[in-house]
């Protein structure tokens, strides 16, 4: 009913519309970075190490540089040996030692890709070997061999602690009638969307440099870029074409993109470097794995008492966004659910593993799959149902977590209650021979979340003499559809017909500032700053028209194109023609707005307090599964997905994200597993590297709650990676169901369930 | 690419409906004589190994992995790639269709799934929804979990 009635109210809001980018898309005009080819281009090659820990005694070019066809050989001596990274703990070309088989030790800038290949065989590293070590828990031990001496330990400064009373938690802990603890396991994954990392830089002969790159934050790409290279920022031109997925991985700067700078810097011509799928399945920082020990509390009426995690995240060689998942983690431990004390301690650790980084969830998923498993073991040992049990204990709108974050729009009972009945949940061992129902909600923030001191979006409208309206966004569009989204709102608010809507989003020249596209934040704040910006270019509009028809600015509105008086309807002309009216005379003017929105949130304190997101969304996955017990095999017969997102500004679009984040969740769970041995990626083709396919991919069914938010754009929340968060944990509780077995470890392979 | 390399045969096929000739290295693959000489870029790599199917294009009307395909095996036959499929700068139906049905996101893999797509209908012009499925297993998308992919394709079967 509500749905109906706030689809009715708005012309493109809440409707079907397909990408704005889709007839490029389908056409093959797209082009991303794999596709840009540039006069004297030359391809740059990185070496990385041979040994996962080890001391660089001595590198010789000379072979390499006389190889006919290359242009530039670069090692760290030839770089401003400026250091990266969230805790400026490497540099783009190592020197000295290595730290895992994924650092750079030099690279080749030649006029093909053989060539350059050839060259790399070419150079000669001396290495001593050192000692290396791979699982955390050994580096944390006093006599472990250090990732970096210097620091005199493996284990990284950063404080992931939460408590809201230590004495008071192991009291109830002490005293509970009902207590679950486990220990959880989650892998290493790679994000691999189709496009690969790629970058062509050029740094010409005036010192100015032009890079094109795939990075989702192209703000401070340029801010940290110009820091490692020196390169004044004022001459830095960052360029985003095409975007072919992301998922994360393009929060980090990478050192690639710093070597390609240099390659052009040495050379003064473009240089362009993209990954192979090997490199990228190898080299791509992966998605950050956990060891999670966690226990959960609740009294005898199902309500939740307390949850106490411990955490040991391994960060691989050197620290990128991948640790930084605790703070997510921490969120979702206080936050899931309704509840009063909570302890969350994440110890990050150094290893010669590859460096890990974010993807999409940025630690929810990881988390998640311990929570919801112990949801679960909870109600079975209080008798209860656990979709009762999670009712009991569910967020609710206008409340408080113990970090300080406050629930405003919350659908999060209607969710599970949905959920579960389109699932058919008729209770625990109800689902047939063989088969299995398992449940799990996710908390995750959706209107924003402040982890700079800035989290805001700036925008430029623009409205031209023909009625095309251009909005040059800040806004990075990963492939998600958060363009159209923008479209969309600019055009309800202006009342033009979403066609004559283009989006500027490549670069950054141009754009205004953006913190970058992360935590689902895109619609919610690049639309709210669009959404600004249109009412400013509409008020230009009904201005320019209140002097042409000689009626004041408050009666008149525009509707499908339309500038109309509301009291004399004979009073109308198309906005098109009132912009050309207002343009072609003296003392005339164009339309042209701008805005910048800053969500209303806040950074969290050094207790890791704050409200911050603007709003948070909540969900309910109910997962359908088979088991055969004779191989293990397990097959998903069916998700439903219930979210509350907010108002729905596309379902189509929303769909597609549910759809997305539903199986790359289960590839998460059930068939993607990057393998390392000392410290390597061994399984490094998509052969090998399991992402599911057409034929995999179960029945999903998206459901929207839709609650009106009051700080969203139309009252949306971000919904762009909620899909994934649950599933791993819907699916454990789901082969639990079919099976009786409790499997606490990712992934989740045949062998893994006959073994327990 | 090679361009310093000495040796370069030349190859006479049919593109996009148009005879072309190509000077290129004997042991380059139709990927990278259609990305790299003739600028067609709307053909992806997306991992050169023949396991994800961005580079699908059609060889005398059946979908095969460009990146495997030696430009010894396209001479003398036709081939059409995602830029052939436009008729007077307007869509065709299955093109129309993955942009309608919300089946596009970051579009990568697009291209190579719209061409399994078309060789799909062309040898089987109704197929159920398990054959779809069956047909395009080759091609990975890690956008849109194929749900909406499936609906484009159901879509354009007769």
């Amino acid at each position: 009913m509500l749905e109906q009635k706030l689809v009715e109210r708005y012309s493109t809001i809440g409707k079907p519309i397909p990408k704005i980018d889709g007839f490029e898309k389908v056409t093959g005009y797209a082009r991303y970075v794999d596709d840009i080819k540039l006069p004297n281009m030359l391809y740059g090659k990185i070496l990385r190490s041979r040994y996962p820990h080890a001391r660089i005694k001595r590198i010789d070019t000379s072979r390499a540089e006389a190889l006919p066809g290359v242009a530039a050989v670069i090692t760290a001596k030839d770089t401003p040996m400026r250091r990266m990274g969230i805790l400026k703990d490497q540099l783009p070309l190592k020197y000295g030692k290595v730290r895992s088989v994924r650092d750079e030790v030099a690279a080749v800038a030649a006029v093909d890709e053989e060539t350059a290949l050839e060259a790399l065989d070419l150079i000669e590293v001396e290495y001593e070997e050192l000692e290396p070590v791979f699982d955390p828990e050994e580096a944390m031990k006093p006599d472990a061999p250090l990732v970096h001496e210097e620091l005199g330990t493996n284990v990284v400064n950063l404080n992931f602690r939460f408590s809201t009373d230590d004495e008071e938690l192991e009291r109830i802990f002490r005293e509970a009638p009902a207590v679950v603890e486990g220990e959880y396991r989650v892998h290493y994954v790679n994000a691999s969307p189709l496009g690969t990392i790629g970058v062509v830089a050029h740094y010409d002969e005036r010192g100015h440099l032009t890079i094109y790159t795939n990075t989702q934050a192209p703000f401070l790409y340029k801010r940290d870029l110009a820091e490692i290279t020196g390169v004044d920022p004022a001459k830095i031109h960052v360029i985003q074409p095409e975007i072919g997925g992301a998922f994360g991985r393009g929060m980090d700067l990478h050192p690639t993109d710093a070597i390609a700078v240099f390659l052009s810097i040495k050379t003064r011509k473009p240089v362009k470097i993209v990954f192979s799928r090997r490199e990228e399945l190898e080299y791509a920082p992966p998605r950050q794995p956990a060891i999670i020990r966690m226990r959960t509390a609740a009294d005898r009426t199902g309500r939740l008492l307390a949850r106490d995690a411990k955490l040991i995240l391994d960060a691989g060689a050197y620290v990128s966004w991948g640790p930084f998942d605790a703070r997510v983690m921490m969120a979702t431990t206080t936050g899931l659910y309704q509840l009063t004390h909570a302890r969350f301690d994440a110890t990050v650790v150094y290893t010669n593993n590859p460096y890990c980084g974010t993807q999409r969830g940025a630690g929810n998923p990881q988390i998640t799959f311990a929570i919801e498993q112990q949801m679960d073991e909870l109600a079975e040992e209080l008798g209860m149902d656990p979709v009762e049990f999670r009712i009991i204990n569910a967020n609710k709108p206008n409340t408080v977590t113990p970090q300080g974050m406050i629930i405003t729009s919350c659908g999060m009972e209607e969710c599970i209650r949905r959920a579960a009945q389109a699932i058919g949940w008729r209770g625990r061992g109800s689902a047939g021979l063989g088969k299995g129902i398992g449940l799990a909600c996710y908390f995750h923030v959706g209107g924003g979340a402040r982890v700079y001191r800035s989290d805001g979006c700036g925008t430029i409208v623009q409205v031209d003499d023909f009625g095309r309206v251009t909005v040059i966004t800040g806004s990075t569009d990963i492939g998600t559809g958060s363009d159209t989204a923008i479209a969309q709102i600019v055009a309800e608010e202006l009342g033009v017909p979403v066609s004559r809507v283009s989006v500027v989003n490549d670069d950054t020249a141009i754009r205004p500032w953006d913190v970058g596209t992360h935590a689902s934040r895109a619609t919610f704040v690049a639309g709210n700053s669009a959404l600004l910006a249109a009412r400013e270019a509409k008020r230009q509009i009904l201005e320019t028209a209140s002097q042409l028809f000689g009626t004041p600015i408050d009666e008149l509105d525009i509707r499908d194109g339309y500038v109309y008086s509301r009291s004399d309807p004979s009073k109308k002309m198309e906005y098109d023609k009132v912009i050309r009216r207002g343009h072609l005379r003296e003392g005339g003017r164009v339309i042209l707005a701008s805005a910048f929105y800053d969500p209303p949130n806040q950074m969290q304190d050094e207790r890791w307090m704050g409200n911050i997101s603007a709003a948070y969304t909540f969900g309910a996955q109910a997962v359908l599964l088979e088991v055969d017990e004779e191989t293990g095999t397990i097959r998903v017969l069916k998700v439903v997905s219930a979210h509350d997102a907010g108002r729905i500004l596309n379902p189509l679009g929303a769909e597609g994200q549910v759809h997305g984040g539903v199986v790359m969740g289960l590839g998460y769970t059930l068939s993607e597993e990057l393998v390392l041995d000392r410290g390597r990626v061994v399984n490094a083709t998509l052969m090998d590297y399991l992402l599911f396919t057409s034929h995999e991919a179960p029945e999903i069914v998206p459901i929207f709650v839709e609650t009106e938010d009051p700080q969203g754009p139309y009252g949306a929340k971000g919904l762009g990676e909620t899909g994934c968060i649950p599933t791993p944990a819907a699916v454990a509780n789901a082969i639990y169901d079919a099976t009786g077995k409790r499997l606490r470890e990712l992934p989740i392979k045949p062998w893994n369930i006959l073994r327990k | 690419m090679r361009r310093g390399s000495a040796v370069v045969k030349r190859f006479s096929f049919v593109l996009n409906g148009k005879p072309v000739e190509v000077e290129v290295p004997p042991a380059y693959t139709l990927l990278e004589t259609l990305r790299n000489v003739l600028h067609l870029t709307g053909t992806k790599d997306g991992c050169g190994d023949g396991d994800c199917g961005a580079c699908t294009v059609l060889l005398d009307g059946r979908a095969v992995h460009s990146c495997l395909t030696l430009m010894a095996q396209v001479e003398g036959r036709s081939v059409t790639t995602v830029e052939g499929l436009l008729r007077d700068s307007s869509p065709d139906e299955v093109q129309s269709a993955y942009a309608e049905s919300g089946a596009v996101q970051c579009g990568y893999c697009t291209p190579g799934l719209i061409m399994a797509t078309k060789a799909l209908l062309m040898s089987n012009p109704n197929p159920s929804v398990e054959e779809v499925k069956e047909a395009l297993r080759g091609n990975l998308c890690r956008c849109t979990g194929y749900a909406k992919i499936l609906e484009a394709v159901l879509r354009v079967r007769r």
